[in-house]
């Protein structure tokens, strides 16, 4: 078990009983780096992610991070495990009738009471954190306006702004990139390395797109049928690996 | 299947695979009728459920032939007696009761929101997962409507004494189920990613329900408002033949000494502050939406 990073053991999820969806899986994930989880769409990549930050209840098994266990977290204890743990959407999922800016400062939620959330006191380093990362995501210029008059692409970069406002010990990105087009999709998958890597942000990406996976993670997880079936880095990912994967081969 | 000609089901040899398509191309009857013999019972059944409903009703209500005979007569006296409308009456008595009126709609609306919201938050199934829970705020939402508005007023005339206080509440209590019905019902089409991603920030509860929810209800809450606030200038012009405040009272007085022109001043007031009222509210909800 290690100190530093997430620990996954025997992890099940099952939405139906008596049909696991993950069917007992063993991750260790290192304090650094962008890891890749690959597989087909219903393999349980999504309710992997969300099982670590108990979005989904998993049925049974044990996640950690850095040490602290996250299985068996209630209430406030859950909510202050959250914090630490950023998340990125396939469908953004900002508030849309709200600014840019407030959508970043959404992210500082787990550390703001809610009174001053209300009154919209935020604390000045907040704020000015807020600027400085809408800059870093090349999006100076766009703090008052409203989310639903952004792009896709824009969204996403909010989207991965607001998941940064928290300062994460790890970031959880759920297909990223599958709403968008793909020259779009490698600018945002390059800017979310490239700020994790600054602000040394370890991160789990679900990811469709093989290519971009091996291109930005030094590790790949490939998952099939509720279980790991690969688990290397990008140089040994083979084609009867994607076989494995993702099933015949028609495709490759 | 993919290698058999498409007509294989008419040559006699392919009988054990196109048998089905045989049999059903020439025994299917080529006539076409709307219903089935039991979708024509059953609509005739409707309709003389419906004849017999109607010819009940005619016969229980007692009409008195005479007396719809000379309706029209009746009324038009009664028009007559109304022209021309008294205006000098307007002021200050009609007046000051239009304003009380317009203030216990007002207050009323206020008060019922205040009181909806936590209601509409129990009952929204996506905000409040205990199924006990939901089902008493949908109880307290439907006792809210099921009870007249001057129902209402009656209740809390004998709690406050009659006067404008008994209205406003009357209007608030009449108010909750309409205006936490349609709350519980935005809230529950509100999106569910947003309130997850704040969720996943580790957020507290009421901060998810004020950044993730309200946004999204927002103009709907305020749509409703309005909305009800110009079904409440309605309501309260009537509760004052109750005893419960506003022009009511002043319309009941004009009828009870059979002054019509004072009676036909007051119904103008109302007709003409419920035409401004819906077209300010027309106005404003086109531009929150």
């Amino acid at each position: 078990m290690t100190p530093s990073g997430l620990s996954i053991r025997g992890l099940v999820k099952e939405y139906v009983p008596g049909q696991p969806v993950l069917r007992g899986i063993d991750l260790d994930i290192a304090a650094e780096g962008v890891t890749a989880i690959i597989g087909p769409s219903g393999t349980g990549k999504s309710t992997l992610i969300r099982c670590i930050n108990r979005l989904v209840e998993p049925t049974g098994g044990e996640i950690s991070l850095n040490g602290q266990p996250l299985t068996g977290l209630r209430g406030t204890a859950l909510r202050l495990a959250r914090r630490r743990i950023g998340m990125v959407f396939q469908e953004y999922n900002l508030v849309e009738r709200l600014t840019v800016m407030e959508n970043l400062l959404c992210g500082r939620l787990g550390y703001v009471p809610v009174w001053r959330a209300w009154l919209r006191r935020y604390p000045e380093a907040d704020v000015a954190r807020a600027f400085q990362l809408l800059d870093q995501v090349g999006l100076p210029d766009h703090a008052h306006r409203r989310a639903d008059a952004l792009s896709g692409g824009q969204r996403q970069r909010v989207g991965i702004a607001r998941a940064l406002m928290q300062a994460p010990d790890l970031l959880l990105a759920d297909e990223p990139t599958s709403s968008l087009d793909p020259k779009t999709a490698v600018e945002v998958l390059d800017m979310l390395a490239r700020l994790t890597a600054e602000a040394n942000v370890p991160v789990i990406i679900n990811i469709h797109n093989v290519e971009l996976a091996k291109r930005y993670a030094r590790r790949i997880v490939g998952m099939a049928g509720g279980a790991i079936v690969f688990d290397g880095p990008p140089e040994a990912l083979e084609p009867h690996h994607l076989r494995l994967i993702y099933g015949g081969e028609d495709w490759m | 299947m993919s290698t058999q000609p498409i007509d294989g089901g008419r040559s006699g040899d392919a009988a054990s695979t196109g048998g089905v398509n045989r049999v059903g191309s020439t025994s299917l009857a080529r006539e076409w009728q709307r219903f089935t013999p039991g979708q024509r019972i059953g609509r005739w059944l409707v309709w003389l459920g419906m004849v017999a409903a109607c010819v009940w009703a005619i016969r229980s209500i007692d009409i008195i032939p005479e007396f719809l005979a000379d309706a029209p007569e009746q009324m038009a006296d009664l028009l007559v007696r109304m022209w021309p409308p008294n205006l000098a009456h307007y002021y200050p008595t009609v007046h000051g009761a239009l304003v009380e009126t317009i203030h216990i709609a007002t207050l009323g609306t206020l008060m019922s929101l205040g009181l909806a919201l936590p209601v509409a938050l129990l009952a929204a199934r996506n905000v409040c997962r205990s199924r006990v829970l939901n089902t008493l705020a949908q109880l307290i939402l439907v006792s809210s409507r099921t009870v007249n508005s001057l129902v209402w007023a009656l209740i809390f005339v004998a709690v406050f004494g009659p006067g404008p206080a008994a209205g406003t509440f009357a209007i608030a209590f009449r108010s909750i189920g309409f205006v936490g019905k349609l709350l519980a019902e935005a809230m529950e089409e509100a999106a569910p990613g947003p309130l997850e991603a704040l969720r996943a920030t580790g957020a507290p509860w009421g901060s998810v329900m004020l950044k993730g929810l309200w946004p999204q209800v927002q103009p709907a809450f305020w749509g409703v408002a309005l909305f009800r606030w110009d079904i409440n200038l309605r309501e309260s012009a009537v509760l004052g033949l109750v005893g419960a405040g506003g022009i009511g009272v002043v319309l009941d007085d004009a009828i009870n000494f059979f002054h019509w022109d004072r009676v036909a001043t007051i119904l103008l007031a109302i007709l003409v502050v419920v035409l401004l009222a819906e077209v300010v509210v027309t106005r404003i909800r086109t531009k929150l939406l």
